[in-house]
């Protein structure tokens, strides 16, 4: 409860933890506000299928508020006059020229704040990914303002869990995004970092992860306990194993 | 949405843009080609001609019986254990009719174009007319070339709008050389330049765009001209698939005994993770492409066996080098830095 997940993927695409989370989630029976700024809804949906959630039918009833952000974006800009409700769009900060993610973080808190009738556990929101809002347009600091909002809102107030995935990359020229990153990694309780092989392309072990629980925070004088495995995505799991113990060696 | 870094002169990833459209003319899909380098229509001129299926047939026919009659009956002595591996297949068997081949010496004839739409964007052209869209900061070039895709898409139906029609066509997008100066974007001249995340607010748009609709698109980017890494980055992160054309003219693997009978690298950066957990990766990630008279392959990069003994030391050594360049995983190639030396 309260907790903040950093997914963290370099040199390769950590995409497959958003969809674990999101069908852990929805199968808890927590509410989830997904802002999926990178990927259509129909591709989480076929996804979400194999791993035995339907996102159709949870959107129907109510526990998931799905944010699309491309087509967000294309309402924005290429939308009549008259289609816009009473509600500016969540991604308005694309338009104008101020980099203030007000407006998004106003869309996040009305869709986790629990309504009279909801019986969900707690809320959750989970952002794929927030390196996108750097490539349009938003300043590090404002996207850092948005996440604090989110932490204030949704962790300490709703007592809910915020998930997000952000990409880095080592010897990476983008000062932005390694601003953003490393100010998140600091203020996580659990941080899940996915690499790709430093030694380089392999067929059966795709990447290894490492898991860092941030005990460091809990003031306790104990190290972060960091637990390192590696993996191999398949198409409806993905497997876990300690270093060197593939499935291919043994 | 296809993402290509060119090559440093272009020759190779017009090619590849060529073929692309090439490809769409023979489905019979709907293109839209965008350039503000040349005009559209010298572009559909040059695409090249679609082979017949037998003629091509034939000839990799020939290549591939040439080849396994020399080494039918060699039976290892030492190695013995290699035996059993399967053969390296250096380029697409027959076997897999995915596309269609093209003959590069040839040019597409005109009777092809009849059967297809085809829309057009040079901007040259097209600077007279206002955008209507929100230009949200963006560079007017890129505004103008969204609204412009965006109505195609709305008026001829891509994006399912409209009820009424049955048949459902593909458009395909090529966009030439984004980001050069031409587009009167400055990332290619400048270090900071003015509006950093107009490249890649375009790049967000056009992959909302095209994930609505039924289309896809290519496009090339003169990678090597950007100077600030990090738009390259943010741009990877918002495409499907990477691809970068690295050719030898004038630089110094052109002379390179490893690389003699390839043209220039392929390195594919990302490749596609759409609607599965999975990608589909193959098995090897050098790859290298040559352009011979009539065809453009793209190949598995297998290196000669070493086998010279009376090369100097000197050059073993470039060699190793070189070799080491190669990403690794390519295992069966791997030259150590130390030669054995029996």
């Amino acid at each position: 409860q309260g907790k903040f997940t950093l997914l963290r993927d370099t040199r390769t695409d950590g995409s497959f933890l958003v969809h674990h989370f999101l069908s852990f989630y929805l199968r808890a029976g927590c509410k989830v506000c997904f802002v999926a700024l990178l990927q259509s809804f129909s591709h989480y949906n076929i996804v979400a299928q194999k791993l035995g959630v339907n996102l159709t039918a949870a959107k129907e009833r109510g526990q998931l508020v799905f944010l699309e952000g491309l087509k967000s974006c294309l309402d924005l800009l290429f939308g009549e006059e008259e289609e816009q409700s009473g509600q500016p769009s969540p991604l308005q900060f694309i338009s104008e020229s101020a980099s203030n993610l007000k407006a998004l973080f106003d869309f996040v808190r009305t869709s986790l704040t629990p309504a009279g009738s909801d019986s969900w556990k707690g809320p959750v929101l989970l952002v794929d990914d927030l390196s996108v809002l750097l490539s349009l347009g938003a300043t590090p600091v404002a996207v850092l303002d948005f996440i604090h909002y989110c932490r204030v809102a949704v962790c300490s107030q709703l007592k809910g869990n915020i998930v997000v995935l952000v990409h880095s990359n080592e010897d990476s020229e983008d000062e932005e995004n390694e601003l953003v990153v490393n100010s998140l990694c600091h203020h996580s309780d659990l941080i899940l970092w996915v690499e790709g092989l430093a030694t380089g392309f392999c067929k059966d072990v795709h990447g290894q992860i490492k898991i860092i629980r941030r005990v460091s925070l809990e003031l306790t004088a104990e190290h972060d306990h960091v637990q390192i495995y590696q993996y191999k995505i398949q198409d409806k799991n993905v497997t876990f194993f300690a270093r060197g113990l593939s499935a291919a060696v043994l | 949405l296809v993402f290509t870094e060119e090559d440093k002169y272009g020759l190779y990833s017009n090619l590849l843009f060529k073929y692309f459209l090439a490809e769409g003319v023979v489905c019979g899909h709907d293109l839209f080609v965008a350039s503000a380098k040349e005009h559209p229509d010298h572009i559909l001129k040059e695409l090249p001609a679609p082979l017949l299926d037998d003629t091509y047939r034939n000839e990799l026919g020939e290549e591939a019986t040439a080849v396994k009659s020399e080494d039918f009956q060699d039976s290892m002595k030492i190695a013995w254990r290699y035996q059993n591996l399967p053969k390296m297949e250096a380029s697409p068997t027959t076997s897999t009719k995915l596309g269609h081949y093209y003959d590069v010496s040839k040019t597409m004839s005109p009777e092809l174009f009849q059967s297809i739409k085809w829309h057009s964007f040079y901007l040259h052209e097209e600077l007279s007319l206002q955008p209507k869209m929100k230009t949200c900061n963006m560079n007017s070039a890129y505004a103008r070339l969204l609204q412009s895709i965006q109505r195609i898409i709305y008026q001829e139906g891509f994006d399912g709008s409209d009820p009424q029609k049955k048949q459902k066509n593909i458009l395909r997008i090529g966009i030439q050389s984004l980001g050069s100066v031409l587009w009167g974007d400055d990332i290619c001249i400048s270090d900071t330049p003015e509006d950093i995340n107009s490249l890649t607010k375009f790049m967000y748009i056009l992959r909302g765009l095209l994930r609505k609709s039924l289309s896809a698109c290519i496009i090339t980017v003169p990678a090597h001209l950007i100077q600030n890494k990090a738009i390259m980055e943010r741009v990877t992160n918002l495409s499907d698939m990477v691809v970068g054309l690295e050719s030898f003219i004038g630089s110094e693997r052109e002379t390179n005994p490893l690389y003699k009978d390839y043209h220039g690298l392929v390195h594919v950066h990302q490749i596609p993770r759409l609607n599965s957990l999975i990608c589909d990766v193959s098995d090897t990630k050098d790859l290298a492409f040559r352009l011979k008279r009539k065809l453009f392959t793209i190949e598995r990069l297998h290196l000669p066996p070493d086998l010279s003994d009376t090369v100097s030391r000197a050059s073993k050594q470039d060699l190793a080098e070189s070799a080491k360049l190669l990403s690794s995983g390519c295992g069966a190639m791997a030259i150590g830095k130390k030669h054995l030396d029996f």
